[in-house]
C-alpha cells in the first residue's frame, strides 16, 4: 500500500470546466485515475467529456459530488481568488485528500484555510484526518504498471495507478517494471525538478512508490517531515528522496526527523546553492527565518543526519542508489 | 515591488497611524512652501528633507538633510534634485532623484521598532516589537535576542487588543501612551491584512517628550517616523491601488525584469554569460546550480512558468539575448503543464525574429517531447548554433564548453 492514494481512490476535480482543470482532468483519466466527476458552481448537471466515448458528471457543489460519486480525493484548479474557499469546501464535504494545484494563492488566505483544517483535524482520530497537498504543487502520483497507450478513455495508461495532478505519467515506473525491484518515495517542493528526479530514478531501474509535490508556497499543507513519516511506515517504499530548496526551515526540520526516526535510506537535493540572497526576504522575515534558510545550511543539516546529498541536480538518482548501497552494507 | 517612503506614509495615514506633517515635492521652488507647511506652529521650525529613491545609504550620501529654514530647505532640494545619488546600494552610476519628502522633525524621547510579518514555521502572522528601534533590527536580534518581543496574530481573528496591550506594557509604555501604542499596533495589523502585506514595518516608532501644554499629549505622542512595506505578490490582484504603485515603481527597476514580468515570466538578471530558459522555479535554480558546478556562470534565472504561450517563450528568448554578456543559451524543459512542442515552436520563432548567433543547447523532456524534438529537427537548418542535449548533465557540459 503506497501513501495517500492508490488505484482505488475516487477523485473529483474542482474547476473541471476551466481550461487547465479540464486538460488535467482528462490527463488523469487517461492515465487510469478513477476520476469520477467534477465541480463547477453553476454548471451542475452538465457532462464533462473525456473524449467521444467517456464523460464524467459535473456538480454544483463538492458535497453533492461526494454524495453522488463516493469520491474521497480532489484536485483543485480553482483560480487564486477562490482557491482557499475551494479547499475549505472540499474539507467540509468530507474529502480526505485535497490536492491544491492552483498557483498564486494569497498567503493570508492560506494562513486562514490551514488554521481551519488544523482545527478540524485536531478533533478527529488520525485515521479520519484531512490531508492537504499544496497549493502551488504538481500533485500526487502512485504509479501503476503500463497497460495501454493512455491516448483514449478505453485504453488508459495503467489499470492500477492513481495520478492526481499535472505531472506527466509516463516518466514514472511501477515496481513490477523496475529492473532493480526497489521503490523510492519522492517528496519535493518543486514541480519540474520532481519530474527530473523521477526520470533519473526510472532510468536507473528504480520504481516510485508515491511521489508527492508539496508545493513551493510558504504556507502549505503537507511538509517534508509529514511525507517522510508516511514513507517510513509505508511497506511499499524502500528508500526516500527529498527535494528541497532555499527559504524556510522545512528541510532542517526534516533532517532532524530523519536523524531521530528514519531507518530507511534517504537521499536529498537542495536547489538554489547559487541563488543570490535577499531577493524575497524583508527585514522582519530575516529575524524569524535566520540563517537556516540557505541551501548550505540545509545541506549541512541533512549530512549531519546521514542523508546522502546530491550536490548536482543530475545526481539525484545516483544519490538514491548510494543511499541504498550504504544501507545494505551497514 | 518597492514602495517609497512617502507612499508608505500615505498608507499609514489611511489606516489612522499618526505621522509627522509632511509634503512631497518634485520642484526646487516648492521647497520653501513645503518647509512652511510641515513646520507650521513649531516654535523652532525644523524639518528633514529626504530623497525618495529605492536605495539605502541616503544619509551618508547627503540625501537626507535636517533643515532649519525655508532657505536651507531650498538648498537641500536643489542639491538632491540636480545630483544623482550614489551609495553602496546604487552602483557607481547612481540614481536620479525625482521626488523629495519634506517632513517636520520630531523631538524624540524614545525610539521603538514595530513590525508584522509572516512566520512560515508557525504558519501565523507575527507582531515583532522592540524597545531598541531606529537601528538595524537584525543586529539587535543577533546580539540581544531577548530584546525582541514576538506575538503571534490569531489566524482568523487577527491581532487582539489584549495581545497589543500586553506588548505595549512590555515595551514600557505608560499612562496615555499605552492606548496610542495599542492603536498603532491594531491599525498596523489591520493594514497588514487588508493590503496583503508580507512585511509591514515601522522603524522607528517614536515617543515624543511630554507636552504639558497639550493635555492629550501630556505623556508624549506615539508617532511613526519611517515605514517599510513588502507585499505578497499573490495578493496583488485584489489591490488596484498597489498595482498602480507597482507600475509606477517599474521605471526604477531593471527594464528586463519589468519586461519579463509583463510577459508572465519570472526573470532575475545575474552576472554570468550563460542565458537560461527553464520551466519551474526549482528546476531553474537547479539549472543555475549545475552550470556553476560545470565551471560556467548563469546570466539569469528565468522560469517560463507552467502555462507560457509560444509568444511568451519567444519574448523570453528576446529578453535573454538582449543581455549582451550572454555568450550561450541553455534551454532546460521538463514538460508537465508546459508542452515541449510549445517551447520548440518558441525557439523556432525566436530564431526567425532575432536569430541565435550564440550557441544554443536544448534539453527537452516530458509532455509532447517527441513533437518538440521533431519541430527542432526540421528547423535545424535555420538554427545552425543549436545542439540538442540528452540529459541535464549533458546540457550543462555542452553549454559550458560552448562558451569557454
Amino acid at each position: 500500500m503506497p501513501i495517500l492514494i492508490d488505484a482505488n481512490t475516487k477523485v473529483i476535480c474542482q474547476g473541471i470546466t476551466g481550461s487547465y482543470g479540464g486538460q488535467h482532468a482528462k490527463g488523469c483519466f487517461l492515465y487510469g485515475t478513477k476520476l469520477v466527476g467534477g465541480v463547477t458552481p453553476g454548471k451542475g448537471g452538465q457532462k464533462f467529456a473525456i473524449d467521444d466515448h467517456a464523460s464524467v458528471p459535473v456538480f454544483d457543489t463538492v458535497a453533492q459530488a461526494v454524495r453522488e460519486t463516493g469520491a474521497t480525493a480532489t484536485m483543485i484548479f480553482v483560480p487564486p481568488a477562490g482557491a482557499a474557499d475551494a479547499i475549505l469546501e472540499a474539507a467540509d464535504a468530507g474529502l480526505r485528500v485535497i490536492c491544491a494545484i492552483t498557483e498564486g494563492v494569497p498567503v493570508n488566505d492560506m494562513i486562514k484555510a490551514r488554521a481551519v483544517l488544523d482545527d478540524l483535524n485536531a478533533a478527529r482520530p488520525e485515521s479520519d484526518r484531512i490531508t492537504l497537498v499544496g497549493p502551488n504543487c504538481p500533485g500526487v502520483i502512485t504509479p501503476g504498471p503500463k497497460s495501454g497507450t493512455g491516448d483514449k478513455s478505453s485504453d488508459p495508461y495503467t489499470k492500477s495507478g492513481c495520478k492526481i495532478g499535472i505531472m506527466p505519467g509516463y516518466i514514472h515506473t511501477h515496481l513490477s517494471e523496475s529492473k532493480l525491484g526497489k521503490s523510492v518515495g519522492i517528496v519535493s517542493r518543486s514541480g519540474t525538478l520532481t519530474y527530473e528526479a523521477v526520470w533519473q530514478t526510472s532510468n536507473l531501474g528504480l520504481a516510485q512508490s508515491t511521489c508527492v509535490g508539496i508545493g513551493g508556497d510558504p504556507i502549505r499543507g503537507l511538509n517534508h517531515t509529514d511525507c517522510i513519516r508516511l514513507f517510513e511506515s509505508d511497506p511499499a517504499t524502500d528508500a526516500i528522496l527529498m527535494i528541497g530548496e532555499i527559504g524556510g526551515t522545512d528541510e532542517i526540520l526534516a533532517a532532524e526527523y530523519v536523524k531521530k526516526h528514519v531507518k530507511k535510506p534517504v537521499a536529498a537535493f537542495i536547489a538554489g546553492r547559487t541563488a543570490p540572497p535577499g531577493k524575497r526576504m524583508g527585514h522582519a522575515g530575516a529575524i524569524i527565518g535566520g540563517t537556516e534558510d540557505t541551501a548550505d545550511a540545509k545541506i549541512a543539516a541533512l549530512k549531519a543526519a546521514s542523508v546522502e546529498v546530491a550536490m548536482s541536480p543530475a545526481d539525484m538518482g545516483q544519490a538514491v542508489m548510494r543511499a541504498m548501497r550504504v544501507a545494505v552494507s551497514a | 515591488m518597492k514602495v517609497h517612503e512617502y507612499q508608505a506614509r500615505e498608507l499609514l495615514v489611511s489606516f489612522g497611524i499618526p505621522v509627522p506633517p509632511s509634503m512631497v515635492i518634485e520642484r526646487i521652488e516648492d521647497a520653501r512652501e513645503a518647509f512652511a507647511q510641515s513646520t507650521l506652529g513649531m516654535p523652532k521650525p525644523l524639518a528633514v528633507v529626504k530623497a525618495q529613491v529605492h536605495a539605502g545609504g541616503r544619509g551618508k550620501a547627503g540625501f537626507v538633510k535636517l533643515v532649519k529654514s525655508a532657505t536651507e530647505a531650498e538648498d537641500a532640494a536643489r542639491f538632491m534634485l540636480t545630483h544623482r545619488m550614489v551609495s553602496p546600494q546604487t552602483g557607481p552610476e547612481g540614481l536620479e532623484v525625482k521626488k523629495l519628502l519634506v517632513a517636520s522633525a520630531v523631538d524624540i524621547a524614545h525610539e521603538f521598532y514595530l513590525a508584522i510579518t509572516t512566520d512560515r514555521m508557525s504558519r501565523r502572522n507575527v507582531l515583532i516589537a522592540s524597545r531598541e528601534g531606529g537601528v538595524e533590527i537584525e543586529q539587535v536580534a543577533h546580539d540581544r535576542p531577548e530584546a525582541i518581543l514576538k506575538e503571534p496574530l490569531h489566524p482568523t481573528l487577527g491581532l487582539q487588543p489584549f495581545a497589543a496591550r500586553k506588548i505595549a506594557f512590555q515595551l514600557g509604555f505608560k499612562g496615555k501612551q499605552v492606548a496610542q501604542a495599542v492603536n498603532v499596533m491594531m491599525a498596523l495589523a489591520k493594514l497588514f491584512e487588508a493590503k496583503d502585506c508580507s512585511l509591514a514595518e515601522i522603524n522607528p516608532l517614536v515617543l515624543t517628550p511630554p507636552d504639558d501644554a497639550n493635555p492629550p499629549h501630556a505623556d508624549g505622542r506615539v508617532v511613526a517616523i519611517d515605514a517599510k512595506f513588502n507585499f505578497d505578490d499573490n495578493g496583488l490582484f485584489r489591490h488596484p491601488d498597489l498595482q498602480r504603485i507597482a507600475e509606477a515603481s517599474e521605471s526604477e527597476e531593471d527594464p528586463s525584469e519589468v519586461r519579463a514580468h509583463k510577459a508572465g515570466l519570472s526573470y532575475i538578471a545575474l552576472e554570468g554569460n550563460i542565458g537560461c530558459l527553464v520551466n519551474g522555479a526549482g528546476l531553474a535554480m537547479a539549472t543555475m546550480d549545475i552550470i556553476q558546478l560545470h565551471g560556467g556562470k548563469p546570466a539569469n534565472f528565468l522560469d517560463v512558468g507552467g502555462s507560457a504561450s509560444e509568444q511568451a517563450v519567444t519574448e523570453a528568448f528576446k529578453i535573454i539575448l538582449s543581455d549582451h554578456a550572454v555568450k550561450g543559451v541553455l534551454v532546460n524543459i521538463f514538460g508537465g503543464i508546459m508542452r515541449c512542442d510549445v517551447i520548440a515552436q518558441g525557439i523556432v520563432n525566436a530564431a526567425k525574429e532575432v536569430g541565435f548567433k550564440v550557441p544554443l543547447v536544448v534539453r527537452l523532456e516530458g509532455t509532447n517531447v517527441e513533437a518538440g524534438r521533431k519541430l527542432l529537427e526540421s528547423a535545424k537548418a535555420n538554427i545552425p548554433t543549436l545542439q540538442p542535449a540528452t540529459d541535464l548533465a549533458d546540457a550543462a557540459r555542452k553549454v559550458c564548453a560552448a562558451v569557454a
